[in-house]
């Protein structure tokens, strides 16, 4: 059980301006802003939930992920984590989770990574026995048999972040933060890393919060979604919730022969060729079936295609209407 | 303990492997171990009395100094922690269950034993063979060595101290670069890295006595050649000791004080 309720937490950022002259000015004076990266921040994430985090670059995601993971310390509000307060009982609390940075590295550049993964074992103090049936599980989900005893530094970026995600795992946390776990990684990869996630959540219950920019990864794995921006939560809800609110209009492409499609109530051309036609249907005034049904009365279907907004067009429209 | 026996072990093994380094490191601490004899031998024919050391304890002095130069010297820094703290990949260890005061340490103190480990042999087993008294001899007495070890060990200590002091403190300036520069030269002159301090003029010896540069390779150093003993070198290692603690003290407050309040860069 995570509950965050009021975090706040300000950086304060030197500024100046461009040029020679106001880099020696700002070397007797320097001028300071404000940020406000987290404004009054709650929520609360149950147990073996995965919710996809989302917002901007600079919207406070990641200083929300350190606050959680006890890396930062916010300046006022608080945050219980299986009972645990991040920031003050730092050690005891991060037993208990496990972190991906996906831009950055724990594993240790220059020797196998096999090494890493028993330092990480010594470190959280996993028995022997616990370790090697953790290892077996990961190397096996994560197909890294080969690579374990290569250097990190010669895995190529996908290898690597599999073994970043099977270092984070190896205590067995019960709350998993992944930043960007899939930022550069090829389709076969991030493929890899989605189904793999979806397992752990659903065999051993992981509670899973991910950020990301990746809306595929939104889409393949949470069921729910908080948006933050300039440091406010914007908006919890679940994905289909979500799809609902903002898919009324599905697009048809229909491949016809003979005949002409009549336009109902509804139903808006968005291209017309000679016997091929994408069609706009806005659920509100007519239902996918009806609009299907009154295309087939005067054509000849070949062939038919549905689609819903994709999770990219959700995110994007989201991103508008809350203006950030 | 054990997590961070195991951070030094891994440690460890990471250095073992920049073999290139080491062999450029042995030539150039063979031909500045040399160079450094020379000269003082120029100097001690001129005038061997006014030589505050016997010659031999003087050549003792240097060639282990080269030979255990990356246990000693402050300037051998751990590039690892400032990357750590300047790119933010300090995240990943505050997300362990360990006191980073110590897992540092335990860094800091095996990259610099991996370094002296493959360094120190060729050195050693060269100077002992070379002509007395320009080579290195053998402790003046069994008793002399067992000191030179304890106090070795509680310099190279007091040496990790000092630099985690300089970590912790570019947690907050995030750049090292400027107190580095300055505490490792200022570090080199006062602990007799760059001449052994009995060269010094008598009024700066009395007063780096009483400094943790002089707990530094300054002691275990000089013991071996027989140049401190009896009681002025029990006073020098109660002093060691003081010194190492306050260093370790104020250290891991300024380590933790920074974290608390360090806003992680990047990302």
């Amino acid at each position: 059980m995570i509950e965050l309720s009021g975090i706040n937490k300000t950086f304060r950022v030197a500024k100046r301006n461009a040029g020679f002259k106001e880099a020696v000015k700002t070397f007797f004076k320097r001028d300071y802003t404000e940020i406000r990266a987290l404004n009054n921040v709650s929520f609360t994430i149950g147990d073996g939930e995965i919710v996809g985090y989302i917002g901007t670059n600079g919207a406070g995601k990641s200083s929300t992920v350190k606050v959680m993971s006890g890396i930062l310390t916010p300046d006022s509000g608080t945050c219980v984590i299986d009972g645990l307060t991040p920031w003050k009982n730092r050690k005891e609390h991060v037993k208990n989770i496990g972190v991906v940075f996906g831009q950055r590295s724990q594993l240790w550049w220059d020797v196998p990574v096999i090494d890493s993964f028993e330092l990480i074992r010594d470190i959280y103090g996993v028995r022997e026995n616990v370790y090697k049936r953790n290892l077996e599980e990961l190397t096996d989900l994560l197909s890294i048999e080969e690579i374990l005893k290569t250097p990190a530094r010669q895995l190529s970026l996908g290898q690597r972040m599999r073994c970043e995600i099977a270092a984070s795992l190896i205590h067995e946390p019960k709350v998993l933060f992944l930043d960007e776990p899939t930022i550069g990684l090829d389709a076969a990869s991030k493929l890899a890393v989605r189904s793999f996630i979806r397992k752990l959540n659903s065999e051993k219950g992981t509670t899973v919060i991910l950020t990301t920019h990746d809306t595929q990864d939104i889409e393949a794995l949470a069921n729910r979604i908080l948006l933050i921006g300039k440091g406010q939560i914007l908006l919890d809800d679940t994905l289909d919730g979500l799809k609902e609110r903002y898919s009324k209009v599905k697009t048809l492409t229909v491949q016809y022969g003979e005949g002409d499609i009549q336009e109902k109530d509804g139903m808006a051309f968005k291209e017309k060729k000679e016997g091929l036609a994408v069609i706009e249907v806005n659920t509100d005034l007519i239902s996918v079936s009806q609009a299907i049904e009154s295309i087939s009365q005067t054509v000849d279907i070949r062939d038919l295609s549905v689609t819903q907004t994709s999770a990219d067009e959700i995110v994007l429209s989201l991103y508008r209407e809350f203006g950030i | 303990m054990k997590k961070y026996l195991s951070y030094f072990r891994i440690r460890f093994i990471n250095s073992l492997q920049y073999r290139t380094a080491a062999y450029a490191g042995i030539s150039t601490q063979f031909v500045w171990g040399f160079m450094e004899i020379l000269m003082f031998s120029a100097f001690y024919r001129e005038n061997p009395e006014s030589f505050p050391m016997d010659f031999s304890a003087l050549a003792s002095y240097v060639w282990l100094q080269q030979a255990l130069l990356a246990a000693f010297m402050l300037w051998f820094w751990d590039k690892d922690i400032f990357n750590m703290i300047s790119d933010g990949t300090l995240a990943y260890e505050l997300t362990r269950p360990a006191d980073v005061y110590w897992m540092w340490f335990t860094k800091n103190a095996a990259s610099r034993i991996s370094a002296a480990f493959l360094r120190c042999f060729p050195i050693l087993v060269v100077a002992s063979l070379l002509p007395k008294p320009y080579g290195l001899s053998l402790p003046v007495s069994p008793a002399a060595f067992i000191m030179f070890l304890a106090t070795g060990i509680l310099s190279f200590l007091s040496v990790v101290s000092l630099c985690m002091i300089i970590y912790a403190e570019s947690v907050y300036t995030i750049s090292p670069k400027g107190l580095m520069m300055v505490v490792s030269a200022v570090s080199e002159l006062l602990s007799g890295s760059l001449i052994p301090i009995p060269f010094m003029p008598d009024w700066l010896q009395r007063i780096l006595y009483f400094t943790p540069f002089a707990a530094m390779q300054n002691l275990p150093l000089r013991i071996y050649g027989g140049d401190i003993a009896g009681t002025e070198m029990l006073c020098s290692v109660l002093l060691q000791i003081f010194w190492l603690f306050v260093m370790i003290i104020s250290g891991r407050m300024l380590l933790l004080r920074g974290l608390k309040s360090a806003a992680l860069q990047g990302g």
